[in-house]
């Protein structure tokens, strides 16, 4: 089955242990894929090895269209947003500075993401001053500035109040709205129900379960997703 | 206690009169110190940035011996420059030996190493938070580099201050280099060994007095021009 990005056999270890795989799985999504499972299933490690910050040990991913592989065609949404001493509006600028736009353009740009993420504040100020959620929308708004075609985020909502994380989900379907393919890691199983299109499971560093939302929610196969979503503690 | 309030009411008179000398031999100081630090900053700035952005083999080692170097005895550094730059020796013929350009190169030397070694530490820190973020934006080496020395700009600040206080208390090399000839390379430290070594101690005071003075007048002026500590914005 062709998708969008296919992985074959792909394995990470570090120190000697396998954190991720091995691991064959094909994303065909066009909307909103999210990535499922228990503290060190390696759903941060498979987001990190889509988007090339971590190198794999064996096996290959490969992108069907070239131009989905490109690194300045894809965004990544730490789930602890990189601070930078800067402004707010020169945080989320930066991407166009990189790309040899004049400070002036990347900035005037910057605004309107800014607002296109209702990010509302002193665009001005230091970006250490910016609650959880602003910082979140900060990092957003850059992640967007190069308009990317696919857009990962590390659980962007951990450690967020319930209005931040309804602001971020209205802000993800707007995304995903324009076309950009959205890869997203959660803990939280209602926002997951609310946004997937479809799911990823991992569990212990290997693919458990792949399928829609819908069904996934409804009528998990593997004893592993029944378990996970029963609230159970997987081992 | 008497010689260091005789020392600072002298300090106040020479300062309040604007004596000559005072003023020659001050200017003189910060010109070598200020001229060092600029120079040593532009070598040790980059070169910890790059040595905290890159690995290779021999890195530790390297920054090992960059931290050693930080602790250079100025009076060999004062020595080899001396020999550098002496008739006969092999940079003799730029007859730069006894010049405040002596000085200069003689204190770079000495405090390229501390710039460099602060601002490794500054920039590595300031990696390890910006690390994914310009990998995932795909920054090259030089944007990184680039990136880095800005928005670290404050910490590397202090390290190009660390090097001009080590710079313009330093008095062991421009001694040798320079020779602390009158009205050609005498600077405040200079001086003050002068003046001591006469038995002037009230005078050595004085100058001394002025010499803490200069000191925290530079830093308060760059931490000002730089607006540090204004914490609302970068």
């Amino acid at each position: 089955m062709s998708g969008w990005v296919s992985l074959s056999g792909v394995t990470v270890r570090r120190r000697g242990r396998t954190i991720l795989g091995p691991l064959d799985a094909t994303l065909n999504g066009g909307g909103l894929t999210i990535l499922m499972g228990p503290n060190g299933a390696g759903k941060t490690t498979l987001l990190r090895v889509l988007h090339g910050l971590e190198r794999v040990n064996t096996g290959d991913v490969h992108w069907t269209d070239p131009k989905d592989a490109d690194g300045r065609s894809q965004g990544f949404v730490f789930q602890t947003p990189v601070l930078m001493r800067r402004s707010v509006l020169d945080c989320i600028a930066y991407p166009l500075l990189l790309d040899g736009v004049s400070r002036t353009q990347a900035r005037e740009q910057a605004r309107a993401h800014a607002a296109e993420v209702g990010l509302t504040v002193n665009l001005d100020q230091a970006v250490t001053f910016l609650s959880g959620g602003e910082k979140q929308k900060m990092a957003l708004a850059r992640a967007l500035m190069r308009r990317p075609r696919i857009l990962f985020l590390d659980e962007p909502c951990a450690n967020l109040d319930g209005r931040s994380v309804k602001e971020i989900e209205e802000i993800l379907h707007r995304i995903k709205a324009g076309g950009t393919r959205i890869l997203m890691s959660t803990h939280d199983m209602g926002q997951a129900r609310r946004l997937a299109d479809d799911v990823l499971f991992l569990h212990a560093g290997k693919l458990v379960e792949q399928s829609n939302g819908d069904d996934f929610f409804r009528s998990p196969r593997t004893a592993e997703a029944k378990a996970y979503l029963k609230g159970e503690i997987l081992l | 206690m008497n010689s260091i309030g005789e020392g600072l009411w002298q300090a106040a008179r020479l300062v309040a009169t604007l004596n000559p000398d005072l003023v020659e031999i001050t200017a003189l100081s910060l010109r070598v110190s200020l001229g060092a630090t600029v120079v040593a900053s532009c070598i040790g700035l980059p070169l910890g940035a790059w040595l905290a952005v890159n690995r290779f083999p021999a890195r530790r080692f390297v920054i090992a011996i960059l931290n050693a170097l930080m602790g250079l005895p100025p009076v060999v550094v004062g020595l080899i420059v001396y020999v550098l730059f002496s008739r006969s020796g092999p940079l003799g013929v730029l007859g730069l030996l006894f010049t405040p350009t002596a000085m200069v190169i003689a204190q770079v030397i000495i405090i390229t190493p501390i710039i460099a070694s602060v601002a490794h530490q500054a920039i590595r820190d300031l990696w390890a938070d910006y690390h994914d973020l310009l990998i995932s934006l795909q920054a090259t080496r030089l944007q990184r580099i680039k990136t880095l020395l800005w928005d670290g700009r404050r910490a590397l600040m202090t390290a190009s201050l660390a090097g001009f206080g080590r710079a313009i208390g330093e008095v062991g090399a421009i001694m040798i280099v320079g020779g602390n000839i009158d009205h050609a390379t005498r600077v405040l430290t200079t001086a003050i060994a002068l003046e001591t070594g006469k038995g002037e101690f009230d005078m050595a005071l004085a100058l001394g007095f002025v010499l803490i003075g200069l000191a925290i007048l530079v830093n308060l002026g760059l931490h000002f021009i730089s607006r540090t500590e204004r914490g609302a914005r970068w």
